[in-house]
C-alpha cells in the first residue's frame, strides 16, 4: 500500500497544528486534514498571511461563517436515556470547523491550570457520583511545556500578579496589553473585598510578535476571527510546519473513519467537499477533533474501549451581570483582560457550602471580567416597538453592563456521554455525535456559592442592578434566581471523552495520549484530560500534544 | 426592485418593519434598510456568488481596501444547508435529511399573506395589535430588522449606517481599531 506521508493529523485546531509542527520538525512528513474551510492561511506561499477574518456581526454571529453549519453537520442532546434518543437536533457546543478550530474563534484567554489540578483525587478526593482520577502527568513535568506553548502561540500577561498560579519558570513572552475600561472598574470592587484580579494570560498579541503585529483593539475578538493576525490562533505552528515543505494541509476534507486492524492503524477514509470517497494510509495517525467530534471519529472507526466518549466534561458557566450608571464601552478591547482564580481554592467557606449539600468539597473556576460588545445580540434583548431604539440609547445590557462569567469545574461523571446518535446523520449521511448530559450536585453548589460572592463584587462595583444566570440551566430545588439559558451547556470548553491514564481498564489512552486499543493513532486534544480544572483547556492541550507528539514522533 | 417580494409584500413589510421600529429623533427601521436586509437575504440565491456572507477582510470605512462587497462562494455542503433554509426543502430529498425543512420565502410570504394589504390601512395602534397577534411570525422578523439595522450595509440593510449612527457607533473599526486610551478611558 503506498504511503505518501509518514503521519496524517486529523483536525487543524491548536492541538492538531502543534502536533503538526512537532512532526515535521523531527523530520517527518504529515497530511493534515481539515473538515472546514480555510480563511487562514496561504497555503502555496505560508511565508505570507492573507487577511480574510472581518469585523462582521451577521457573518460569524448569525450565519455560522466559522462553521459547522447546524443543519449539514448538527449535533444532538439529551440530558439522561430517560428524555429517549435525543431532546435537541443542531447546535451543540459548536467549536468552529475551519482551519485553525478553536483557536479561531476563541479571544485567547490562555491560562495554565494549577498543580492540584492535576492530582484532584489525591489532594482533594472522591466525590459520589463523579470518575475522578489523578493525571498520569504532573504540573512540574508540564512547566517546561506550558512554557513553550506560551512562546509558540504567543501569550501576553504579566508573572507574578496572580498570587494563586502554579510556579512558573519565567516571564510571559509579551506584557499584558491595555485594560479595558470595565474591567478596571469590577477588578477594583474585587481587590477591595480581598479577591486578587490579573491581567489575563492572553493568546494575543500586546506588541508585535512573530511577524504579526499588536492587536488593534478592534472589539471583535470572542466568536470571530481575528482580520490582521495579532491572535494566537494556531497560524503560526501550522505555518512553521508548512514551511518545512514536509506538511500539506487539506481543507475541506472530512475524515469518515480510521482504517484499523489488529491493534494497529492503516490510514483513513476520508469525504472531499463533493461527497468522493478516498484513502490516505499513513504508519502514525494524530486525532485532534476536539472532544466531541474526536469520540465520534473513534467509534465510527469501530473501537470498542468503554471510555471512548464517556465524562464529557464542559465548564459549568456562572453569570453575574451588573447594569452600571456609567458607560464601559465593551465593544472597545479584546473581550477580557481580567480574570481572578480566588474561586478556584477550596477554602473552609466553600467546604461548609459542600457539606452542607452532603458533598466533601466544591470548586468553582476562573472568572473572567466582561462585558458585552455587539448590537445585534443587544437589540434582540429588547422588545418591539417605541422601546426599543430608547433601549439601545440606554444600552442597560450592552453599554452600561458589566459582567462576571466562572467557568466552573464540571466533575467527569460516566453517565455523561458522547456517542453516535443512532438515527440522526450529517450531510454525509455518518452518524452524529450525541451528547448526554447532567449536572453534578458539585456543580449546582458551587455556583450558587461563588455566584453569591461575585455578585457581592459587583454590587460593590456600583451596579444598579444585577442579574444573574447560568449555562446550562438550573431547574428544581437548587435552582438560583439563575434565569432559564438551555439546558445544552453554551461553554465552548469541552473535555474528557479519551482519558489517558496508566491502566488500561480505567482510561482510553495511555500516559503518551496513544490509544491502548491501537498505539499508533495519538489523541492530541482535551479528551485526554481525566479533569476539567476551572480554567479553559487550550494552552494545556496544546502543552500535552508538544509532550505526547515529541515521543509520538520518536 | 426586491431581490424575492412581489411590490405588494415589499410594501406591507415595510409597514411591518416601521411599527416594529419605528421613527423618533432617528428614521424607522423601514427608512434605516430593513425590509431591504430581509429581502436582500431571502433573495440571497438570485445573487452570484449568494449574499450569504460578506467578504473581507475590510469595509473600507476606516482605511484599507473595501472588499465586504466581494460575497463568498459556498461549497457544495454550504450551498444546500443555506437554500434548505432559505427556500425550504420543497419536498428534495438531499434537504429532507433531518425531516422537511419550511423555508424562510414560504414563512414570509404566508405571514406577509396574512397581514395583508389592509394592514397598510390601518392606523399605528391597529398595526400593533395585528403584529401582538401575529406573535411567532412578528419575533422572526424583529430578529431580522435587527440584523438589518446594526448589520454590515453590505447585506442590505443600515442603509447610509444610519443603525450605527443614532447610536454613535462606529462599527466595522478594522484597520484603524481603537487607540490604548480608547480601551481604558471612561
Amino acid at each position: 500500500m503506498s504511503r505518501d506521508f509518514d503521519a496524517i493529523i486529523i483536525g487543524s485546531g491548536p492541538g492538531g497544528s502543534t502536533a503538526a509542527e512537532v512532526l515535521t520538525a523531527a523530520g517527518l512528513s504529515v497530511l493534515i486534514f481539515e473538515r472546514g474551510r480555510n480563511h487562514l492561511i496561504d497555503l502555496d506561499n505560508p511565508a505570507t498571511l492573507p487577511q480574510r477574518f472581518s469585523n462582521d456581526e451577521i457573518k460569524y454571529m448569525s450565519r455560522h461563517f466559522l462553521g459547522p453549519d447546524p443543519w449539514a453537520e448538527p449535533r444532538t442532546f439529551r440530558t439522561s436515556v430517560a428524555d429517549g434518543d435525543r431532546q435537541l437536533i443542531g447546535e451543540v457546543n459548536n467549536l468552529p470547523a475551519t482551519v485553525g478550530g478553536g483557536g479561531v474563534h476563541a479571544d485567547g484567554k490562555l491560562p495554565r491550570f494549577r498543580e492540584d489540578d492535576f492530582s484532584v483525587e489525591s489532594e482533594l478526593g472522591p466525590v459520589e457520583g463523579a470518575s475522578i482520577t489523578d493525571w498520569p502527568v504532573s504540573y512540574d513535568e508540564m512547566e517546561p511545556y506550558y512554557a513553550e506553548a506560551e512562546r509558540l502561540i504567543g501569550v501576553s500577561g504579566l508573572a507574578g500578579a496572580n498570587p494563586l498560579a502554579a510556579w512558573r519558570s519565567g516571564e510571559y513572552p509579551m506584557p499584558p496589553g491595555p485594560a479595558m475600561y470595565g474591567s478596571l472598574v469590577t477588578s477594583a470592587a474585587a481587590s477591595k473585598l480581598g479577591y486578587h484580579p490579573y491581567p489575563a494570560p492572553t493568546g494575543v498579541n500586546s506588541v508585535a510578535y512573530d511577524g504579526r503585529p499588536a492587536c488593534n483593539n478592534c472589539g471583535f475578538c470572542a466568536y470571530f476571527g481575528c482580520p490582521i493576525h495579532a491572535k494566537g490562533d494556531p497560524v503560526a505552528p501550522l505555518r512553521r510546519a508548512l514551511l518545512t515543505g514536509r506538511a500539506q494541509l487539506r481543507p475541506q476534507s472530512h475524515v469518515s473513519s480510521i482504517l484499523i486492524s489488529n491493534g494497529k492503524a492503516t490510514g483513513v477514509e476520508w469525504i472531499d467537499a463533493h461527497g468522493e470517497h478516498h484513502l490516505e494510509h499513513a504508519e502514525r495517525i494524530v486525532v485532534a477533533c476536539g472532544a466531541m467530534e474526536t469520540p465520534r471519529l473513534l467509534l465510527l472507526s469501530g473501537l470498542t474501549n468503554t471510555l471512548i466518549g464517556r465524562n464529557v466534561m464542559f465548564h459549568m458557566q456562572t453569570f453575574v451581570f451588573g447594569i452600571m450608571p456609567f458607560r464601559v464601552h465593551g465593544h472597545i478591547g479584546r473581550s477580557v483582560t481580567h480574570v481572578h482564580d480566588d474561586h478556584i481554592l477550596v477554602d473552609d467557606a466553600a467546604r461548609a457550602a459542600a457539606a452542607q449539600a452532603g458533598l466533601p468539597w466544591i470548586k468553582g473556576g476562573l472568572v473572567e471580567h466582561c462585558s458585552p460588545s455587539h448590537l445585534i445580540a443587544e437589540a434582540r434583548q429588547y422588545p418591539w416597538g417605541p422601546q426599543h431604539k430608547i433601549m439601545m440609547r440606554e444600552s442597560p445590557m450592552r453599554d452600561r453592563l458589566l459582567g462576571f462569567c466562572m467557568q466552573g469545574d464540571d466533575l467527569p461523571q460516566l453517565t455523561n456521554t458522547v456517542d453516535l446518535d443512532p438515527a440522526v446523520t450529517d450531510v454525509w449521511g455518518l452518524p452524529v455525535a450525541r451528547t448526554t448530559y447532567q449536572l453534578h450536585t458539585h456543580e449546582l453548589i458551587a455556583s450558587r456559592h461563588h455566584g453569591a460572592r461575585l455578585a457581592e463584587i459587583m454590587k460593590e462595583a456600583g451596579a444598579e442592578r444585577i442579574l444573574t444566570a447560568t449555562s446550562p440551566k438550573t431547574t428544581g430545588d437548587l435552582a438560583t434566581s439563575h434565569s432559564e439559558i438551555s439546558q445544552v451547556p453554551i461553554s465552548r470548553h469541552v473535555a474528557g471523552t479519551a482519558r489517558f491514564g496508566t491502566d488500561p481498564s480505567s482510561s482510553a489512552c495511555d500516559p503518551w495520549g496513544r490509544l491502548w486499543e491501537a498505539p499508533n493513532v495519538m489523541i492530541a486534544d482535551s479528551s485526554l484530560f481525566p479533569t476539567g480544572s476551572g480554567y479553559g483547556p487550550t494552552l494545556t492541550l496544546v502543552a500535552l500534544s508538544l509532550r505526547n507528539s515529541r515521543a509520538f514522533a520518536a | 426592485m426586491p431581490a424575492f417580494l412581489t411590490p405588494s409584500q415589499y410594501s406591507i413589510l415595510q409597514a411591518v418593519c416601521a411599527r416594529l421600529v419605528p421613527a423618533d429623533a432617528a428614521p424607522d427601521a423601514a427608512e434605516m434598510g430593513a425590509a431591504d436586509y430581509i429581502d436582500t437575504f431571502l433573495g440571497a440565491f438570485s445573487f452570484t456568488p449568494p449574499r450569504i456572507w460578506a467578504g473581507g477582510p475590510f469595509s473600507g470605512r476606516f482605511g484599507g481596501d473595501s472588499s465586504f462587497s466581494d460575497f463568498e462562494e459556498l461549497s457544495p455542503a454550504e450551498e444546500l444547508a443555506w437554500r434548505t433554509r432559505i427556500e425550504g426543502s420543497l419536498g428534495i430529498p438531499e434537504r429532507e435529511r433531518l425531516g422537511p425543512v419550511t423555508g424562510l420565502q414560504e414563512t414570509y410570504t404566508r405571514g406577509l399573506a396574512e397581514l395583508g394589504e389592509e394592514f397598510l390601512g390601518l392606523d399605528p395602534a391597529a398595526q400593533d395589535d395585528r403584529l401582538a397577534a401575529a406573535g411567532d411570525f412578528t419575533g422572526l422578523v424583529y430578529g431580522h430588522v435587527c440584523e438589518g439595522l446594526y448589520g454590515a450595509p453590505e447585506y442590505g440593510g443600515n442603509r447610509d449606517l444610519a443603525g450605527w449612527n443614532y447610536l454613535n457607533y462606529k462599527g466595522d473599526v478594522q484597520p484603524r481599531g481603537y487607540t490604548d486610551a480608547e480601551v481604558s478611558g471612561a
